[in-house]
């Protein structure tokens, strides 16, 4: 894996890139959120002290998913009425990148589907207990969740900083496939994976609980 | 150390820190806090988990994830309220995995004005997350969250279809909390009323719980367990309580699968046909003696008895089938017999009548006995034979001819049905005592089985 290598603009500290397609980072010595173009690194933000949270995952745990390792490069943290939900951006070792999210410790893998955007629910139209059908699976919408936006950390495929509120939509099936219908965006976007259990990903520099 | 020694040299100097070095990530830690209404200490055990904790000394339900511990409901407890049998904070290690008691509470329905009370405890891993256990009088489910999502199919008792398995519908009811204790990771108030709809595949059990006031709809699937079990995972005083009565999903103490049973059953009556078959084939059912004899009319009473020519029996030990065909119509011959071995002189008697009568009456024709009779006289090893036969008959009888056939190894049909009758008696009392089970399993549920009985 390459790694370029640049200096924060912001503090000029050494800012690596764990992953060759990663399009935002933090500066992990002054949170200085930082944007890559193809010439140079611009700072675009700040972030505040994410607030505490329990996920047992951190930056740079590995682990297995179908056979193929991964290594945990950026997240995204949200806040919703039953606590703190992170989207782990996760980099496998043939260069694709993918989502793991863990809500409450309810552990899923997705990945950006390519569905044309004629056949996803707008966020207006959007209703729990709807039913789409994409990749020829039946998905069943069974919440509907407004987070709010509390930070990032590490490397991200996209730009995503400065949001406030964005509204989900969780699909699941009969057969333990999951969807997420992301509405952070004008146009939705929409990830499919599945539930994974804990044990079966394998995973490794895993965060330290007190006690635990 | 000598007071010549010189000092420490000087340290280098430590090159400049950029601002804000990144921080070791912080540990985790069990937090206290206090009640922001009477003041008692508050442990939260599920880190940032928990959303709403619970004041064990004044009942009162507050807000986790505010800092301040805002008073969400206080609630009225009894003081002799169940306690929780694994007490708050207690560790144990439930099939493989770690898990802290972190929540209790008690849930209630009232059903023909009666109130029915069951208790859930939540467990928390940090890494696994959560799970459940419940008791209802003494019976335990280890309970999570579905991911897959169940199909409700409408029948005549509707059923549910959870990964390729089908769960009949065995209660609806409104339940509501009624006690709390601890700390969750969701809203909970005590009264908040909730839909429950079970669904049962012993030993398992498929849970709907529908908020009656935000339309959130959750499902689990739970496996029942025993008592024993969980007081050896977390190392409880004493032993469980006994449970009561049967459970929706408890798994019949009939650990034989009837339908196991039953086919075995099947199997060993083709097994049995298959022997009889088997017996017919190898039967040589050879016909070793015929003659024919007479009784003169009037012939007195006792008339001396004779023997026959010999016979031979061959082959293994075997049977020997006794045909006596007498011509009579309305009287009857008595034949004693004794078949005798040659050489050893040894007997086996035997006596034979052979009757037959036939009118007409007020209901028409009529007839009573037979012109034919058989006996069999088992075990008899191979050897040279005869017959000693000892007619007697009516002293007013008119002549009577009789034939007398003799079979070596008939086949022998008799005992399957025996054994079939042996082999029916432990399956349909193991279906009985299955049955009774069911019975009383859904005996509580919204389907009991009917009962011819007044039930």
């Amino acid at each position: 894996m390459t790694q370029p290598v640049a200096n924060c603009p912001n503090c000029g500290a050494k800012i690596t890139f764990q992953w060759p397609s990663s399009v935002q980072t933090v500066c992990t010595y002054c949170q200085s959120i930082l944007v890559r173009s193809d010439v140079d690194i611009k700072k675009v933000g700040q972030v505040a002290d994410l607030p505490p949270d329990s996920s047992p995952i951190q930056l740079n745990t590995e682990g297995v998913y179908k056979n193929k390792a991964f290594v945990v490069a950026g997240r995204i943290l949200y806040e919703y009425e039953q606590g703190g939900w992170n989207e782990w951006h996760i980099v496998m070792n043939d260069g694709s990148s993918a989502w793991l999210s863990d809500a409450q410790n309810e552990f899923a893998v997705s990945f950006p589907a390519k569905v044309p955007l004629q056949f996803l629910p707008t966020s207006a139209q959007v209703r729990v207990d709807q039913q789409y059908v994409w990749n020829g699976v039946t998905y069943i919408v069974t919440a509907i969740t407004t987070a709010h936006y509390k930070g990032v950390e590490g490397e991200l495929p996209f730009q995503y900083w400065d949001k406030t509120d964005v509204i989900f939509a969780d699909c699941r099936t009969h057969t333990g496939e999951f969807a997420t219908l992301d509405y952070s965006d004008e146009q939705p976007t929409l990830y499919l994976g599945e539930f994974v259990d804990f044990d079966n990903l394998k995973l490794k520099n895993l965060r330290q609980f007190e006690g635990w | 150390m000598g007071a010549g020694q010189p000092p420490f040299p000087p340290q280098p100097p430590r090159p400049p820190q950029p601002p804000g070095a990144p921080a070791t990530p912080v540990k985790p830690q069990v937090k206290a806090l206090n009640c922001p209404q009477c003041g008692a200490a508050i442990t939260l055990r599920s880190f940032q988990q928990a959303v709403t904790v619970v004041c064990e000394s004044c009942h009162s339900i507050l807000d986790a994830k505010d800092p301040k511990l805002t008073v969400l409901q206080q609630f009225k407890a009894a003081t002799n309220e169940t306690r929780p049998m694994i007490p708050l904070g207690t560790r144990g290690k439930l099939r493989g995995t770690d898990y802290e008691m972190i929540g209790f509470q008690r849930r209630s329905i009232f059903a023909d004005g009666e109130r029915y009370d069951w208790h859930e405890y939540l467990l928390f891993n940090p890494y696994k997350g959560f799970r459940y256990l419940s008791e209802y009088q003494g019976h335990w489910n280890d309970i999570s969250v579905c991911k897959s999502e169940p199909t409700v199919e409408s029948r005549l008792v509707s059923r549910a279809n959870y990964l390729g398995e089908y769960y009949r519908h065995f209660q609806t009811a409104e339940a509501t909390t009624s006690f709390v204790l601890g700390e969750f990771p969701w809203q909970v108030r005590v009264g908040d009323p909730v839909i429950v709809m079970d669904y049962v595949k012993p030993p398992r059990l498929l849970s709907y719980e529908k908020d009656k006031q935000s339309g959130e709809v959750t499902w689990s699937i739970g496996e029942y367990i025993y008592g024993k079990e969980i007081w050896q995972a977390f190392k409880l005083q004493g032993q469980p309580p006994e449970p009561i009565g049967v459970f929706e999903n408890q798994p019949s103490p009939n650990t034989i699968n009837l339908k196991q049973v039953w086919g075995f059953f099947l199997l060993l009556c083709v097994a049995l046909l298959g022997l009889m078959v088997l017996s017919d084939l190898f039967s040589s059912d050879k016909q070793v003696f015929n003659a024919t004899y007479h009784v003169a009319p009037g012939a007195p009473k006792g008339e001396a008895s004779f023997v026959t020519d010999v016979f031979e029996l061959k082959g293994r030990e075997s049977n020997v089938e006794v045909v006596t065909e007498a011509d009579v119509s309305n009287s009857w011959i008595y034949l004693n017999y004794a078949l005798i071995d040659q050489d050893t002189g040894r007997a086996w008697d035997f006596g034979r009548e052979v009757s037959y009568y036939s009118g007409r009456d007020s209901d028409g024709n009529w007839t009573e006995g037979s012109r034919k009779d058989k006996v069999i006289v088992p075990s008899v090893p191979a050897g040279h034979y005869y017959l000693r036969i000892e007619p007697e008959t009516d002293a007013q009888h008119p002549a009577i001819n009789y034939s007398v056939t003799v079979y070596r190894d008939v086949p022998v049909f008799g005992f399957f049905g025996w054994g079939l009758l042996l082999l029916f008696v432990p399956v349909a009392f193991l279906t009985f005592k299955a049955i009774s089970f069911e019975r009383a399993r859904w005996a509580e549920s919204d389907h009991p089985i009917l009962q011819t009985e007044s039930d």
